[in-house]
Protein backbone atom coordinates (compact mmCIF):
# COMPACT_ATOMS: atom_id res chain seq x y z
CA UNK A 1 0.00 0.00 0.00
CA UNK A 2 0.97 3.64 -1.11
CA UNK A 3 0.88 6.68 1.87
CA UNK A 4 0.66 9.90 0.30
CA UNK A 5 2.33 12.18 1.94
CA UNK A 6 0.38 15.81 1.67
CA UNK A 7 3.05 18.83 0.71
CA UNK A 8 1.87 21.94 1.78
CA UNK A 9 1.20 24.84 -1.03
CA UNK A 10 4.13 27.23 1.15
CA UNK A 11 6.84 25.12 1.94
CA UNK A 12 9.98 25.99 4.31
CA UNK A 13 11.36 25.29 7.09
CA UNK A 14 8.60 25.69 9.42
CA UNK A 15 5.90 23.56 7.21
CA UNK A 16 8.61 21.05 6.70
CA UNK A 17 7.67 20.12 9.41
CA UNK A 18 4.34 18.92 8.38
CA UNK A 19 5.96 16.31 5.90
CA UNK A 20 8.06 15.22 8.38
CA UNK A 21 5.16 14.66 10.88
CA UNK A 22 3.49 12.52 7.89
CA UNK A 23 6.43 10.30 7.42
CA UNK A 24 7.57 10.08 10.72
CA UNK A 25 4.28 7.69 11.48
CA UNK A 26 5.68 5.03 9.19
CA UNK A 27 8.14 2.39 8.54
CA UNK A 28 11.38 3.09 6.17
CA UNK A 29 10.42 0.53 4.21
CA UNK A 30 7.06 2.41 3.41
CA UNK A 31 5.91 2.95 -0.01
CA UNK A 32 5.37 7.08 -0.34
CA UNK A 33 3.73 9.20 -2.45
CA UNK A 34 5.52 12.71 -1.77
CA UNK A 35 2.35 14.76 -3.11
CA UNK A 36 3.69 18.13 -4.41
CA UNK A 37 0.95 19.40 -6.84
CA UNK A 38 -0.90 21.72 -4.94
CA UNK A 39 2.21 23.43 -3.24
CA UNK A 40 2.88 26.99 -4.75
CA UNK A 41 5.98 28.04 -3.07
CA UNK A 42 9.16 26.46 -1.57
CA UNK A 43 12.24 27.79 -0.16
CA UNK A 44 15.84 26.43 -0.81
CA UNK A 45 15.72 24.70 2.95
CA UNK A 46 12.06 22.61 2.00
CA UNK A 47 14.07 21.90 -1.49
CA UNK A 48 16.80 20.49 -0.26
CA UNK A 49 15.34 18.59 3.05
CA UNK A 50 12.62 16.96 0.69
CA UNK A 51 16.03 15.77 -1.63
CA UNK A 52 17.23 14.59 1.64
CA UNK A 53 13.99 13.08 2.99
CA UNK A 54 14.12 10.80 0.06
CA UNK A 55 18.10 9.82 0.75
CA UNK A 56 16.42 8.12 4.25
CA UNK A 57 14.25 6.02 2.65
CA UNK A 58 14.95 2.14 1.81
CA UNK A 59 12.08 2.18 -0.74
CA UNK A 60 12.39 4.55 -3.75
CA UNK A 61 9.91 7.01 -2.92
CA UNK A 62 7.50 8.50 -5.77
CA UNK A 63 6.58 12.29 -6.00
CA UNK A 64 4.02 14.28 -7.77
CA UNK A 65 5.39 17.66 -8.84
CA UNK A 66 3.44 21.17 -8.75
CA UNK A 67 0.75 21.14 -11.24
CA UNK A 68 1.62 25.09 -11.51
CA UNK A 69 3.64 26.04 -14.45
CA UNK A 70 5.46 28.86 -12.64
CA UNK A 71 5.97 26.47 -9.61
CA UNK A 72 7.69 23.39 -11.77
CA UNK A 73 9.43 26.36 -13.95
CA UNK A 74 11.26 27.76 -10.34
CA UNK A 75 11.69 24.29 -9.06
CA UNK A 76 13.85 23.21 -12.25
CA UNK A 77 15.83 26.12 -11.96
CA UNK A 78 16.87 25.56 -8.70
CA UNK A 79 18.23 22.46 -9.96
CA UNK A 80 15.54 20.46 -8.28
CA UNK A 81 14.52 18.30 -10.49
CA UNK A 82 17.70 17.16 -11.97
CA UNK A 83 18.43 15.69 -8.46
CA UNK A 84 14.90 14.51 -7.30
CA UNK A 85 15.21 12.29 -10.72
CA UNK A 86 18.14 10.19 -9.01
CA UNK A 87 16.04 9.73 -5.75
CA UNK A 88 12.54 10.05 -6.15
CA UNK A 89 9.97 8.66 -9.16
CA UNK A 90 8.64 11.58 -10.54
CA UNK A 91 5.23 12.08 -11.78
CA UNK A 92 3.86 14.43 -13.70
CA UNK A 93 5.25 17.19 -16.62
CA UNK A 94 8.17 19.31 -15.17
CA UNK A 95 10.99 21.30 -17.46
CA UNK A 96 13.71 18.63 -18.51
CA UNK A 97 16.39 21.28 -18.75
CA UNK A 98 16.83 24.08 -16.41
CA UNK A 99 16.96 27.33 -17.59
CA UNK A 100 20.20 30.05 -17.18
CA UNK A 101 20.37 33.12 -16.22
CA UNK A 102 17.86 33.05 -12.93
CA UNK A 103 19.39 35.83 -10.93
CA UNK A 104 17.84 34.43 -7.88
CA UNK A 105 19.42 31.08 -7.66
CA UNK A 106 23.05 32.17 -6.73
CA UNK A 107 23.68 28.35 -6.15
CA UNK A 108 21.66 25.73 -7.79
CA UNK A 109 20.58 22.60 -5.68
CA UNK A 110 24.56 20.79 -5.88
CA UNK A 111 25.52 18.09 -4.38
CA UNK A 112 28.52 17.70 -1.73
CA UNK A 113 30.15 14.06 -1.22
CA UNK A 114 33.91 15.32 -0.71
CA UNK A 115 36.32 18.02 -0.58
CA UNK A 116 36.60 18.54 -4.61
CA UNK A 117 33.00 19.69 -3.90
CA UNK A 118 33.27 22.49 -1.67
CA UNK A 119 36.07 23.84 -4.36
CA UNK A 120 33.17 23.84 -6.86
CA UNK A 121 30.70 25.68 -4.73
CA UNK A 122 33.34 27.76 -3.42
CA UNK A 123 34.40 28.99 -7.09
CA UNK A 124 31.26 29.20 -8.73
CA UNK A 125 29.95 31.67 -6.10
CA UNK A 126 32.50 33.50 -5.13
CA UNK A 127 31.43 36.44 -8.54
CA UNK A 128 27.63 36.46 -8.04
CA UNK A 129 27.31 36.74 -4.20
CA UNK A 130 29.27 39.84 -4.10
CA UNK A 131 27.08 41.37 -6.48
CA UNK A 132 24.10 40.29 -4.62
CA UNK A 133 25.51 40.48 -1.22
CA UNK A 134 26.23 44.60 -1.77
CA UNK A 135 24.49 45.21 -4.91
CA UNK A 136 20.67 43.77 -4.02
CA UNK A 137 21.41 43.33 -0.22
CA UNK A 138 23.15 46.01 0.47
CA UNK A 139 25.93 44.33 2.66
CA UNK A 140 29.05 45.69 3.90
CA UNK A 141 31.26 44.95 0.42
CA UNK A 142 33.89 43.25 3.21
CA UNK A 143 30.76 40.83 3.76
CA UNK A 144 31.56 38.84 0.84
CA UNK A 145 34.39 37.03 2.24
CA UNK A 146 32.46 35.91 5.31
CA UNK A 147 29.81 34.50 3.47
CA UNK A 148 31.54 32.38 0.89
CA UNK A 149 33.59 31.39 3.70
CA UNK A 150 30.94 30.56 6.07
CA UNK A 151 29.45 28.59 2.93
CA UNK A 152 33.06 26.52 2.75
CA UNK A 153 33.01 25.52 6.71
CA UNK A 154 28.80 24.12 6.25
CA UNK A 155 29.67 22.31 2.66
CA UNK A 156 32.45 20.35 4.81
CA UNK A 157 30.65 19.51 7.44
CA UNK A 158 29.11 17.40 5.32
CA UNK A 159 31.99 15.58 4.32
CA UNK A 160 33.72 15.69 7.63
CA UNK A 161 30.80 14.50 9.94
CA UNK A 162 28.01 13.21 8.01
CA UNK A 163 29.42 9.90 6.52
CA UNK A 164 27.77 10.44 3.80
CA UNK A 165 26.61 13.08 0.76
CA UNK A 166 24.48 16.04 1.06
CA UNK A 167 22.63 18.91 -0.72
CA UNK A 168 23.78 22.83 -0.69
CA UNK A 169 21.63 25.71 -2.16
CA UNK A 170 21.87 29.29 -2.27
CA UNK A 171 19.23 31.62 -3.13
CA UNK A 172 17.74 35.22 -2.88
CA UNK A 173 14.13 36.21 -2.91
CA UNK A 174 11.63 39.19 -1.51
CA UNK A 175 10.24 37.41 1.78
CA UNK A 176 7.59 39.81 1.75
CA UNK A 177 5.07 38.08 3.99
CA UNK A 178 7.46 37.55 6.73
CA UNK A 179 9.87 39.92 6.60
CA UNK A 180 9.17 42.27 4.14
CA UNK A 181 12.59 42.66 2.32
CA UNK A 182 15.14 40.56 0.42
CA UNK A 183 16.96 38.15 2.13
CA UNK A 184 19.55 35.11 0.53
CA UNK A 185 19.57 31.95 1.98
CA UNK A 186 21.86 29.56 2.52
CA UNK A 187 20.70 25.83 2.97
CA UNK A 188 22.72 22.82 3.65
CA UNK A 189 20.86 19.58 3.84
CA UNK A 190 22.14 15.76 4.60
CA UNK A 191 20.86 12.20 6.08
CA UNK A 192 24.19 11.65 7.55
CA UNK A 193 24.82 10.75 10.87
CA UNK A 194 23.45 14.17 13.04
CA UNK A 195 25.54 15.97 15.71
CA UNK A 196 24.13 13.68 18.42
CA UNK A 197 25.84 10.25 16.68
CA UNK A 198 29.03 12.57 15.63
CA UNK A 199 29.43 14.16 19.13
CA UNK A 200 29.27 10.45 20.83
CA UNK A 201 31.90 8.87 18.77
CA UNK A 202 34.14 11.67 20.31
CA UNK A 203 36.70 8.63 22.26
CA UNK A 204 35.90 8.56 26.40
CA UNK A 205 32.76 10.26 25.17
CA UNK A 206 29.84 9.90 28.50
CA UNK A 207 26.54 11.16 27.92
CA UNK A 208 25.20 12.67 30.50
CA UNK A 209 21.76 12.70 31.77
CA UNK A 210 20.30 15.72 29.51
CA UNK A 211 21.87 13.98 26.96
CA UNK A 212 20.39 13.71 23.53
CA UNK A 213 19.90 15.68 19.98
CA UNK A 214 18.87 19.36 21.60
CA UNK A 215 22.28 19.27 24.20
CA UNK A 216 24.31 17.71 21.05
CA UNK A 217 23.27 20.92 18.95
CA UNK A 218 24.15 23.71 21.97
CA UNK A 219 27.38 21.21 22.19
CA UNK A 220 28.36 22.02 18.42
CA UNK A 221 26.59 25.34 17.53
CA UNK A 222 26.80 27.15 21.16
CA UNK A 223 30.07 26.22 22.63
CA UNK A 224 31.51 25.16 18.85
CA UNK A 225 32.66 21.43 20.94
CA UNK A 226 33.67 18.77 18.02
CA UNK A 227 34.16 15.13 18.01
CA UNK A 228 37.41 15.80 17.34
CA UNK A 229 39.83 16.97 20.39
CA UNK A 230 41.70 19.36 18.07
CA UNK A 231 41.42 23.20 19.22
CA UNK A 232 40.83 24.35 15.83
CA UNK A 233 37.96 22.28 15.31
CA UNK A 234 34.18 22.99 15.65
CA UNK A 235 35.29 26.70 14.80
CA UNK A 236 33.22 26.95 11.38
CA UNK A 237 30.03 26.83 13.09
CA UNK A 238 31.21 29.11 15.54
CA UNK A 239 32.01 31.61 12.60
CA UNK A 240 28.58 30.93 10.94
CA UNK A 241 26.91 32.26 14.48
CA UNK A 242 29.44 35.42 14.79
CA UNK A 243 28.95 36.59 11.19
CA UNK A 244 25.06 35.88 11.17
CA UNK A 245 24.19 37.38 14.37
CA UNK A 246 26.56 40.81 12.86
CA UNK A 247 24.79 40.51 9.73
CA UNK A 248 21.44 40.76 11.90
CA UNK A 249 20.57 36.77 10.51
CA UNK A 250 18.90 33.48 11.56
CA UNK A 251 21.26 30.27 11.88
CA UNK A 252 18.89 27.04 12.75
CA UNK A 253 20.00 23.72 12.91
CA UNK A 254 17.60 21.01 12.83
CA UNK A 255 19.50 17.78 13.73
CA UNK A 256 17.67 14.13 15.25
CA UNK A 257 14.62 15.71 16.87
CA UNK A 258 15.76 18.75 17.91
CA UNK A 259 16.31 22.10 16.05
CA UNK A 260 18.71 24.72 17.48
CA UNK A 261 18.25 29.07 16.49
CA UNK A 262 19.95 31.80 16.48
CA UNK A 263 17.07 33.90 16.41
CA UNK A 264 17.67 37.76 15.45
CA UNK A 265 14.74 40.47 16.60
CA UNK A 266 12.44 40.03 13.54
CA UNK A 267 11.76 36.40 14.40
CA UNK A 268 10.27 34.70 17.13
CA UNK A 269 11.25 30.75 16.58
CA UNK A 270 11.71 29.34 20.27
CA UNK A 271 15.96 29.09 20.65
CA UNK A 272 16.22 25.59 21.23
CA UNK A 273 13.02 22.69 19.59
CA UNK A 274 12.69 19.54 21.09
CA UNK A 275 10.65 16.18 20.46
CA UNK A 276 10.21 16.94 16.95
CA UNK A 277 9.80 14.07 14.28
CA UNK A 278 13.12 12.29 13.56
CA UNK A 279 15.08 12.84 10.64
CA UNK A 280 18.25 11.80 10.19
CA UNK A 281 21.50 14.01 9.63
CA UNK A 282 21.45 17.67 9.44
CA UNK A 283 20.03 20.61 8.29
CA UNK A 284 20.86 23.90 8.20
CA UNK A 285 19.46 27.08 7.25
CA UNK A 286 21.16 30.49 7.12
CA UNK A 287 19.13 33.89 6.64
CA UNK A 288 20.66 36.94 5.77
CA UNK A 289 17.95 40.07 5.38
CA UNK A 290 18.37 43.21 3.38
CA UNK A 291 20.15 46.24 5.46
CA UNK A 292 17.75 48.96 5.01
CA UNK A 293 19.28 52.42 4.23
CA UNK A 294 18.70 53.82 7.39
CA UNK A 295 20.81 51.21 9.13
CA UNK A 296 24.06 51.14 9.91
CA UNK A 297 26.36 48.96 7.60
CA UNK A 298 26.81 45.64 8.55
CA UNK B 1 65.50 33.70 3.75
CA UNK B 2 63.07 30.97 1.46
CA UNK B 3 59.78 32.62 0.25
CA UNK B 4 57.18 29.89 -0.28
CA UNK B 5 54.38 31.59 -2.51
CA UNK B 6 50.96 29.61 -1.35
CA UNK B 7 49.10 29.72 -4.35
CA UNK B 8 51.81 27.76 -6.28
CA UNK B 9 52.33 25.73 -3.43
CA UNK B 10 48.52 24.89 -3.68
CA UNK B 11 48.55 24.72 -7.44
CA UNK B 12 51.68 22.52 -7.46
CA UNK B 13 49.92 20.19 -4.94
CA UNK B 14 46.50 19.70 -5.94
CA UNK B 15 47.00 20.24 -9.82
CA UNK B 16 43.45 21.46 -10.40
CA UNK B 17 42.06 24.17 -11.84
CA UNK B 18 38.99 23.88 -9.53
CA UNK B 19 41.63 24.86 -6.75
CA UNK B 20 42.19 28.91 -7.08
CA UNK B 21 40.78 29.12 -2.99
CA UNK B 22 42.51 27.88 -0.09
CA UNK B 23 39.43 26.28 1.06
CA UNK B 24 38.41 22.76 3.27
CA UNK B 25 40.91 21.24 5.47
CA UNK B 26 41.85 18.30 3.18
CA UNK B 27 43.64 20.74 1.16
CA UNK B 28 45.53 22.73 3.53
CA UNK B 29 46.46 19.59 5.15
CA UNK B 30 48.50 18.75 1.39
CA UNK B 31 49.51 22.05 1.41
CA UNK B 32 51.43 22.03 4.94
CA UNK B 33 53.08 18.53 4.51
CA UNK B 34 54.26 20.13 1.21
CA UNK B 35 55.84 23.57 3.00
CA UNK B 36 57.18 20.87 5.10
CA UNK B 37 58.90 18.68 2.86
CA UNK B 38 60.61 21.99 1.21
CA UNK B 39 61.52 23.11 4.71
CA UNK B 40 62.90 19.42 5.23
CA UNK B 41 65.11 20.08 2.29
CA UNK B 42 67.55 22.42 3.47
CA UNK B 43 70.27 22.55 6.51
CA UNK B 44 70.40 24.50 9.58
CA UNK B 45 67.71 27.73 10.69
CA UNK B 46 65.88 28.17 8.10
CA UNK B 47 63.63 32.12 7.38
CA UNK B 48 60.73 31.45 5.80
CA UNK B 49 58.47 33.74 4.00
CA UNK B 50 54.87 32.39 3.67
CA UNK B 51 53.02 34.58 0.74
CA UNK B 52 49.57 34.53 0.54
CA UNK B 53 49.82 37.53 -1.79
CA UNK B 54 48.58 35.70 -4.32
CA UNK B 55 45.60 33.69 -2.59
CA UNK B 56 42.07 34.97 -3.20
CA UNK B 57 40.29 33.24 0.11
CA UNK B 58 41.36 31.08 2.62
CA UNK B 59 38.47 29.53 5.06
CA UNK B 60 38.99 28.64 8.80
CA UNK B 61 39.53 25.22 8.29
CA UNK B 62 42.17 25.39 5.68
CA UNK B 63 43.75 28.44 7.64
CA UNK B 64 44.26 26.24 10.81
CA UNK B 65 45.73 23.51 8.92
CA UNK B 66 48.34 25.42 7.06
CA UNK B 67 49.19 28.50 9.29
CA UNK B 68 48.04 27.30 12.82
CA UNK B 69 49.47 23.73 12.67
CA UNK B 70 53.40 24.71 10.79
CA UNK B 71 53.67 27.67 13.67
CA UNK B 72 52.57 25.34 16.07
CA UNK B 73 54.94 22.16 14.68
CA UNK B 74 58.11 24.09 14.10
CA UNK B 75 57.11 26.46 17.39
CA UNK B 76 57.20 22.97 19.60
CA UNK B 77 60.23 22.12 21.55
CA UNK B 78 60.22 18.72 19.65
CA UNK B 79 60.34 20.46 16.42
CA UNK B 80 61.96 18.76 13.29
CA UNK B 81 63.82 21.94 12.71
CA UNK B 82 64.61 25.82 13.69
CA UNK B 83 62.35 27.16 11.28
CA UNK B 84 60.76 30.70 11.94
CA UNK B 85 58.11 32.16 9.38
CA UNK B 86 57.02 35.64 8.04
CA UNK B 87 53.60 35.52 7.04
CA UNK B 88 53.29 38.04 4.02
CA UNK B 89 50.02 39.29 1.88
CA UNK B 90 47.50 38.96 4.43
CA UNK B 91 44.99 40.98 3.52
CA UNK B 92 41.81 41.93 5.37
CA UNK B 93 39.98 38.90 3.03
CA UNK B 94 42.45 36.43 4.61
CA UNK B 95 42.83 38.46 7.93
CA UNK B 96 39.04 36.82 8.81
CA UNK B 97 40.21 33.07 8.85
CA UNK B 98 43.96 33.77 10.03
CA UNK B 99 42.88 35.74 13.12
CA UNK B 100 40.58 33.50 14.38
CA UNK B 101 42.75 30.41 14.10
CA UNK B 102 45.55 32.40 15.93
CA UNK B 103 43.23 33.18 19.09
CA UNK B 104 41.96 29.97 18.92
CA UNK B 105 45.60 28.21 19.41
CA UNK B 106 46.97 31.32 21.11
CA UNK B 107 49.63 31.86 18.55
CA UNK B 108 51.77 34.63 17.50
CA UNK B 109 53.48 35.08 14.25
CA UNK B 110 55.28 37.85 12.58
CA UNK B 111 53.39 39.58 9.53
CA UNK B 112 55.10 41.74 6.74
CA UNK B 113 52.91 44.75 5.87
CA UNK B 114 53.56 47.73 3.37
CA UNK B 115 54.99 49.54 6.90
CA UNK B 116 56.96 46.83 7.77
CA UNK B 117 56.69 43.98 10.10
CA UNK B 118 54.35 43.40 12.87
CA UNK B 119 53.31 40.91 15.36
CA UNK B 120 49.73 39.59 14.80
CA UNK B 121 48.06 37.23 17.22
CA UNK B 122 47.11 37.29 21.05
CA UNK B 123 50.28 39.03 22.64
CA UNK B 124 50.78 40.75 25.87
CA UNK B 125 51.84 44.68 25.71
CA UNK B 126 55.14 43.94 27.42
CA UNK B 127 55.62 41.53 24.52
CA UNK B 128 55.03 44.06 22.01
CA UNK B 129 57.10 46.53 23.79
CA UNK B 130 60.13 44.20 24.00
CA UNK B 131 59.47 42.60 20.36
CA UNK B 132 59.65 46.19 18.64
CA UNK B 133 62.89 46.87 20.93
CA UNK B 134 64.69 44.19 19.37
CA UNK B 135 62.92 45.08 15.66
CA UNK B 136 64.54 48.29 15.90
CA UNK B 137 67.63 47.67 18.34
CA UNK B 138 68.58 44.93 15.26
CA UNK B 139 70.78 42.43 16.53
CA UNK B 140 70.88 43.26 20.75
CA UNK B 141 71.16 41.69 23.89
CA UNK B 142 68.33 41.44 26.72
CA UNK B 143 70.43 44.56 28.84
CA UNK B 144 69.73 46.95 25.97
CA UNK B 145 66.21 45.81 25.62
CA UNK B 146 65.80 46.50 29.12
CA UNK B 147 67.17 49.75 28.95
CA UNK B 148 64.87 50.60 25.69
CA UNK B 149 62.10 49.21 27.18
CA UNK B 150 62.49 50.54 31.29
CA UNK B 151 61.79 46.66 32.17
CA UNK B 152 63.49 44.47 34.62
CA UNK B 153 66.80 43.09 33.04
CA UNK B 154 65.82 39.53 34.23
CA UNK B 155 62.13 40.23 33.26
CA UNK B 156 62.90 41.23 29.94
CA UNK B 157 65.27 38.00 29.50
CA UNK B 158 62.35 35.60 30.14
CA UNK B 159 60.30 37.94 27.77
CA UNK B 160 62.53 37.68 25.07
CA UNK B 161 63.03 33.87 25.60
CA UNK B 162 59.54 33.34 25.58
CA UNK B 163 59.50 35.02 22.13
CA UNK B 164 62.33 33.18 20.98
CA UNK B 165 60.01 30.08 22.15
CA UNK B 166 57.00 31.26 20.03
CA UNK B 167 59.67 31.63 16.93
CA UNK B 168 59.20 35.63 16.52
CA UNK B 169 62.46 36.28 17.78
CA UNK B 170 65.79 33.90 16.93
CA UNK B 171 68.55 33.51 19.18
CA UNK B 172 72.03 34.18 18.23
CA UNK B 173 74.17 33.10 21.02
CA UNK B 174 73.25 35.75 23.69
CA UNK B 175 71.38 37.81 21.24
CA UNK B 176 68.05 38.11 19.66
CA UNK B 177 67.29 39.65 16.09
CA UNK B 178 63.52 40.17 15.20
CA UNK B 179 62.45 37.93 12.80
CA UNK B 180 61.80 39.99 9.45
CA UNK B 181 64.08 42.54 9.37
CA UNK B 182 66.65 39.54 10.14
CA UNK B 183 66.80 37.24 7.30
CA UNK B 184 69.37 35.26 8.21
Amino acid sequence: MTTVVQVPPSLDDRTFEQVLDQVALLPPDAKLLVDARHTLWASPYALTAMLTLAQTRTERPAFAVPDHDNTASYWARTGFFHHAESVFDLHGSFPKRAQTGESSVLLEITPIIKSEDVHGVVGRIQDKSQAILTGELHLDPKATIPFTMILSEVCQNIVEHAGTGGWVAVQTYNWKRRLGRRVVVISVCDAGKGFRQSLESTPGFLPGSRWGDGTALEQAVVQATSRFRDRGRGQGLAAARKYVTKWGGKLSVRSGTARISIVPAWDDDPPLEEGLAPFAGAQLQVIIPERLPQEPLR
Amino acid sequence: MHHIDLSSVLRETVSCDLYSNLVTRPTGAAVRVAIERMLGETDGRALTVIDLSQVSMIDFSCADEVIAKLVMRYAAADAPREVYFVFKGIGDDHWIAVESVLECHGLTVVLKTDDGFALAGPVTETETRAWEAVRLLGRTHAIAVAHETACDPAETERTLDGLWRRRVLVKLGGDYAAVGPYDG
